[in-house]
């Protein structure tokens, strides 16, 4: 009996072992001497590093939190004019990346855009210079983080917040709680995992993302990292800051553990909800619609808008044949590491599930550290043992048969499929995880009393139960690939370009109106996933 | 299930590489749509298949690190000297650049050891406001850390190789200490916090929110020949000075080209060398991205024509790589962000 | 005057209209039941009063005040109402003693803490305070559940399905526990379930409901010896329904000879009607020369319940001792022992059919 349940735990630990590739890589950088750009650093930078990067992540938090609860709250909670399309429509900020947002605002509110010029016209340009806020700026980076950013939170709340929670809802209703007590004192403690889950997906990314906070000229961990590297070409250096990052994420990961310790209980019923919800109508029903339309308004129409306006610009030259290329190379790129990144969050999920030890729930954790590391170093952890394997098959199969085997796995997509699935791997194993939770243990000793294997539980019974989980990490992972930069640079194939590569090129050269199509294709291309399953996800839950 | 599985890893390995007969494999840290139509020209002229890959310089110099001698790379271009200094440290280059490629180009713009070679340069120059600055109240780099400009100058982030260079330049001619002191002096007379690239340094002069800025050529060229009305009105607002023509002249850098250790195409990576430097392409490079080309015969384009001759610092180029390190730390030290 | 009046209540769910002009009103103190199968509404009309629904026709008054109109709906945390879930819905991130302070924020302290005590004893849950609920059984869980409604003293206390939980046995007791608890408190309320023995257990005055209508609101025997429609006959209790013809204004000719009825409305001498025929109407005597088949039977511990067959072909449920055992097919004798029958209109033999399952099933 004990042979089966090894099994499932030493394929666990093998499968995050491989995964994590990148990550022994880092470590194995710690064990190099600390060199002068070191000392330079924790000397010069690393305090403003550390400051500036807590907070952005507190800036974010209360960002994220307040957009994406207040708007899970309403659209859960309440029936309102324009609630059906603002359902799906707040999650269309999720195909907005955070470097084109961000270069898009600037267009719009610098000290030289339109909208200053146009105040200075009103008021003295004194004024206008001392009242306007920089956008360029940690307030700034916070904003535009929070507003690409808050889906997470908002996607996860809603579910919280729906279903069995609805009932307890009512149930605090009934007690005479208004709506401040439901919120705070019921629905918010309830759906706390789901929302801490959201917040840390948030908050990795926030960690993660260098493009936003290099433009604003914020420096935080991230952009220290680069310049390390950059401006002292220091892999060690680079390597060891990274890994103290690691040790950022670590603690945001520890918080998320101890908040879902108590989440089994949460989840006891599922029971699905078909009472109505109250219609908010007249001034509270525009009051409603007006705080859900915000962030999708800030975070997808008007950078949407001022995207499509730089198209249109640069129509005549700017559309050709060769976009239907980009389209495609993005979107089967996206497709498969989609696909595989679901298919193994649901094997090492369900690892999890058949065998819960304090091993497998760590491997399971170490997993999840990739999301937090930025693109550019998770490409470098891979290209190195990448080319190591490739060098070492070759000079085995020159001194043995002479025949030179090159370079197999470098260079190719599987190598940039295999970092993709590193740095989002975390995405989907949350989403499955949950969804898993959900259902009850019962139903797996039901299935084997029935003679049902494992595998055929999997297929046969959590397979069809979890169908809108997967479907969520699919569509979560999709975007996030579709938006990646850093490491699809690094590690594409000759002659092989992305919608992203292309939108980064022209945006890096400072011509932001030619890059405003490719990144208008990118929110396009991601548009399709994330209207298609909210309708799949919203016709499931009726 | 099996099904899927196998079109999955067809679908991921069906683009390896593939070796064809006549062939040269570019790692270019030249975003795409500045080299991508000349390699294409080339392409059809010389027979040669051009395979290209655009990166971030450090990271394709990993890159052919990592691959080492399987590294199917076969030139690197760069935007900058520093980058090809680094490259030939870490020993990914070869010294294959061959004399008579070597005698086309001033030899202030070319490693002395081979290894590499300019295909194009800009300057860094200083732009001032028309209408609140005298070009006579301009002189050199140098005189820009002085009080007078206290809060006038916007320059972008020292993350930036450009500011690195000229950084770098500052060690070479006035030494590590006197630098840092121009530094400090500098970063007193920011305006704001350095932020965005270099045509937000000149929206910024345009829009009166600093008086001066430190930019490079094409990058005003390309705003005044450009498609956005917005633009170029803000870089018509602005003139170009060239700094230090009294002394050892402006900084300049190049974007150039190297051949790797372990180039399979050696012959075809000089002749793609070759013919990066023929008046053909180097008249494209010069009227498509407002670069000044590194021969004499090829014409420059009209912009850059209209800002006259200029002399132009003939401290050899690696230099800028040796140095690079250290300017990073001095402008860390100053508070250069 | 009465608690609660609920006055031509019309609801309706995505052009499915879930209730039908529904009227009823609790007495202050009154228990009051809704009874039904699943799907008829019984629910949706206990939402309706919490106001969790709102409703398109009709009104519903609390005291006399109005709290739910077509164009009117009191926020639900307004009516002062208390609800026991059929999940308890108890809040799984507090304590006991935090959930059932949640409804009390106004007290002090010290009148809180008297409250909670006093309600854990009343429940018979003395000293869980500071246990989780997921630490409790499913009975515990509706016992706190039933503390934390009636902590805020609530005018009226509504039930849904609170025992559907629970095994059969703890379902009876809590019941009955309930009822005294409720009637020690003097607590008006209203229970939805589609269980008849709890029905009976706790409530004043029962409601059947089918498809979104009241059928009838009456006492318990009422409503099991005098149902105002054959559903009502069917749901509740056991029996069966034969053919009968009216003889005249009182009696009706039957396979099991004259019964003295009241007829349906509007029926005339010789026209056929329904006759309903409860187990305990015939009794089993082994002295009897009125003699019947057995068709089945079914061994109920303190009794058996024959089905027996009429010459005609109709079936009769017969309840007998429990010693008194006797093989299907052989023939039994039997007497009446029913003062009044109930006569509803002709039904059709489809509807004895199936009639007759549900029958056997009982």
């Amino acid at each position: 009996m004990k042979a089966p349940q090894n099994k499932w735990v030493i394929a666990t630990i093998a499968m995050a072992l491989l995964l994590t590739t990148p990550l022994w890589v880092l470590v194995s950088f710690l064990f190099e001497p600390g060199n002068e750009n070191w000392h330079h650093l924790v000397d010069n930078l690393l305090p403003e590093y550390i400051i500036n990067s807590l907070w952005l992540m507190l800036g974010v938090s209360i960002g994220t939190l307040t957009l994406g609860l207040s708007t899970a709250w309403l659209i859960s909670q309440y029936d309102f004019f324009g609630k059906k399309v603002l359902h799906w429509a707040l999650l269309l900020p999720l195909a907005m990346p955070a470097y084109i947002i961000a270069y898009t605002y600037t267009g719009l509110l610098e000290f030289e855009g339109p909208v200053q010029s146009f105040l200075r016209t009103l008021f003295s340009a004194q004024t206008v210079n001392l009242w306007f806020p920089e956008i360029r700026s940690l307030p700034g980076a916070i904003v535009m983080l929070s507003l690409v950013l808050y889906p997470y939170v908002y996607l996860l709340a809603r579910t919280a917040f729906s279903g069995n929670t609805q009932q307890v809802i009512h149930a605090s209703r009934t007690l005479g709680a208004g709506p401040y007590r439901r919120f705070f004192k019921v629905a918010l403690p309830m759906a706390r995992p789901a929302v801490v889950a959201g917040l840390t997906l948030a908050l990795m990314e926030t960690l993660a993302d260098f493009g936003t906070v290099q433009y604003f000229g914020v420096p935080t961990f991230t952009t220290g990292i680069y310049r390390t590297w950059t401006g002292f070409g220091d892999t060690t250096t680079t390597a060891q800051l990274s890994l103290i990052l690691l040790v950022f994420v670590t603690i945001l990961i520890a918080i998320e553990l101890w908040s879902r310790k108590k989440a089994e209980y949460f989840s006891q019923g599922n029971k699905s909800d078909t009472q109505p919800t109250p219609i908010l109508s007249g001034l509270k029903g525009r009051l409603a619609f007006i705080i859900c339309l915000i962030p999708v308004s800030l975070g997808f129409i008007v950078p949407a808008a001022q995207l499509l306006a730089w198209s249109i610009q640069t129509a005549e030259t700017g559309f050709n044949a060769e976009f239907l290329t980009l389209i495609w190379n993005s979107f089967h790129l996206a497709a498969i590491t989609a696909l595989v990144a679901a298919s193994i969050a649901l094997m090492l999920a369900y690892a999890q599930r058949v065998q819960n030890r304090p091993v497998t729930r760590l491997s399971l954790r170490i997993v999840t550290l990739g999301y937090a590391i930025p693109g550019t170093v998770i490409a470098v952890a891979v290209m190195i043992p990448f080319a190591w394997l490739d060098n070492t098959v070759d000079s085995w199969m020159r001194s043995t048969f002479d025949v030179s085997t090159g370079l197999l796995l470098s260079g190719t997509l599987f190598a940039l499929v295999f970092a993709y699935i590193f740095r989002f791997l975390s995405i989907s194993l949350q989403t499955v995880e949950s969804g898993l939770k959900q259902i009850k243990p019962s139903m797996d000793e039901s299935a084997r009393t029935l003679g049902a294997s494992r595998w055929n539980i999997l297929v046969k019974i959590h397979l069809p139960l979890l169908n809108r989980s997967l479907l969520v990490a699919f569509l979560l992972v999709f975007v996030e690939v579709l938006k990646e930069l850093p490491t699809t640079l690094i590690l594409r194939p000759f002659n092989f370009n992305t919608l992203s590569v292309r939108a980064y090129e022209m945006a890096s050269d400072e011509r932001l109106a030619d890059a405003g199509l490719p990144a208008l294709l990118i929110v396009l291309t991601g548009l399709v996933p994330v209207i298609l399953l909210s309708k799949a996800i919203g016709k499931r839950h009726v | 299930m099996k099904h899927l599985w196998i079109g999955l890893m067809t679908v991921i390995f069906s683009l390896p590489v593939n070796a064809s007969a006549e062939e040269v494999n570019v790692y270019s840290a030249r975003k795409e749509q500045l080299i991508k139509s000349i390699l294409d020209r080339f392409e059809k002229q010389s027979g040669i298949k051009v395979n290209l890959i655009t990166g971030k310089a450090d990271a394709l110099l990993k890159r052919i690190e990592s691959e080492g001698a399987n590294t199917p790379a076969d030139v690197l271009i760069t935007t900058d000297a520093g980058r090809l200094h680094r490259a030939k440290t870490a020993g990914v280059l070869q010294a294959a650049i061959t004399p008579d490629i070597e005698q086309i180009v001033p030899s202030n713009l070319q490693d002395p050891e081979h290894y590499w070679i300019g295909l194009t340069t800009r300057s860094r120059i200083i732009v001032y406001a028309k209408d609140r600055v005298q070009a006579s109240e301009l002189s050199t780099y140098e005189a820009l850390s002085e009080p007078k400009w206290k809060k006038r100058l916007c320059i972008r982030s020292s993350n930036n190789i450009y500011n690195q260079s000229l950084v770098a330049s500052m060690i070479v001619h006035q030494g590590e200490k006197a630098t840092e002191a121009w530094a400090e002096g500098l970063v007193k007379n920011f305006a704001r916090k350095p932020k965005g690239g270099d045509r937000d340094q000149i929206k910024a002069v345009a829009a009166g929110q600093c008086d001066i800025a430190v930019v490079n050529t094409y990058y005003l060229a390309q705003m005044l020949n450009g498609k956005d009305q917005e633009q170029r009105k803000a870089a018509e607002k602005v003139a170009v000075f060239w700094p230090n023509q009294k002394d050892r002249g402006a900084h300049i850098n190049i974007s150039g080209i190297a051949i790797t250790k372990a180039a399979k195409n050696k012959d075809n990576a000089l002749e793609l060398i070759r013919f990066l430097l023929t008046t053909e392409a180097q008249t494209w490079y010069a009227e498509v991205n407002n670069e000044y080309p590194v021969i004499k015969e090829a014409p420059l384009s009209k912009t850059l024509k209209s800002w006259g001759e200029f002399h132009s610092d003939a401290l050899n180029l690696n230099a800028l790589g040796k140095h690079n390190s250290e300017a990073v730390r001095i402008m860390d030290r100053a508070g250069w962000r | 005057m009465s608690k609660l009046t609920v006055h031509q209540i019309i609801s309706a769910h995505k052009e499915n209209q879930v209730l039908n002009h529904i009227d009823l009103t609790l007495k202050e103190g009154e228990i009051g039941c809704l009874l039904g199968p699943s799907g008829c509404g019984k629910t949706t009309l206990l939402m309706c009063i919490a106001g969790l629904q709102p409703v398109q026709g009709g009104e519903i008054y609390l005291d006399g005040q109005l709290i739910s109109s077509k164009n009117f709906q009191l926020a639900t945390e307004q009516r002062n109402i208390g609800m026991v879930f059929q999940d308890y819905a108890l809040f799984p991130h507090m304590t006991i003693e935090k959930n059932i302070a949640f409804g009390i924020p106004g007290l002090n302290r010290k009148e809180r803490k008297q409250r909670i005590n006093q309600l854990l004893d009343l429940v018979g849950l003395t000293g869980f305070n500071t246990r989780y609920p997921h630490e409790l059984s499913g009975g515990q869980q509706q016992r706190i559940a039933l503390a934390r409604a009636l902590a805020p003293k609530p005018d009226i206390l509504l039930l849904d399905e609170p025992f559907s939980g629970l095994d059969v046995e703890l379902r009876e007791l809590l019941a009955h526990e309930v009822r005294s608890i409720l009637k020690t408190e003097g607590i008006t309320a209203l229970m939805v379930t589609h269980n008849q023995n709890e029905a009976f257990a706790i409530a004043d005055s029962v409601g059947v409901m089918k498809d979104g209508k009241l059928l009838q609101w009456d006492t318990p025997y009422n409503i099991y010896h005098q149902p105002a429609h054959p559903f009502i006959a069917d749901f509740i209790g056991q029996g069966a329904l034969i053919e009968g013809t009216v003889c005249d204004c009182h009696q009706v000719l039957t396979q099991l000879g004259l019964l003295k009825t009241s007829l349906p409305f509007g029926a005339t001498i010789g026209d056929k009607v329904s006759v309903l025929v409860r187990p305990d109407d015939i009794r089993h005597n082994d002295e009897s020369d009125w003699q019947l088949e057995v068709t089945n039977r079914a061994f109920r511990g303190s009794h058996f319940l024959f089905t027996l067959k009429l010459p005609d072909g109709e079936h009769v449920l017969c309840m007998s001792h429990s010693h008194h055992d006797h093989p299907v097919g052989t023939k039994i004798g039997i007497e009446l022992e029913m003062d009044h029958a109930i006569a509803f209109p002709h039904q059709k033999g489809d509807t004895d059919e199936s009639f007759t399952k549900l029958m056997e099933n009982n």
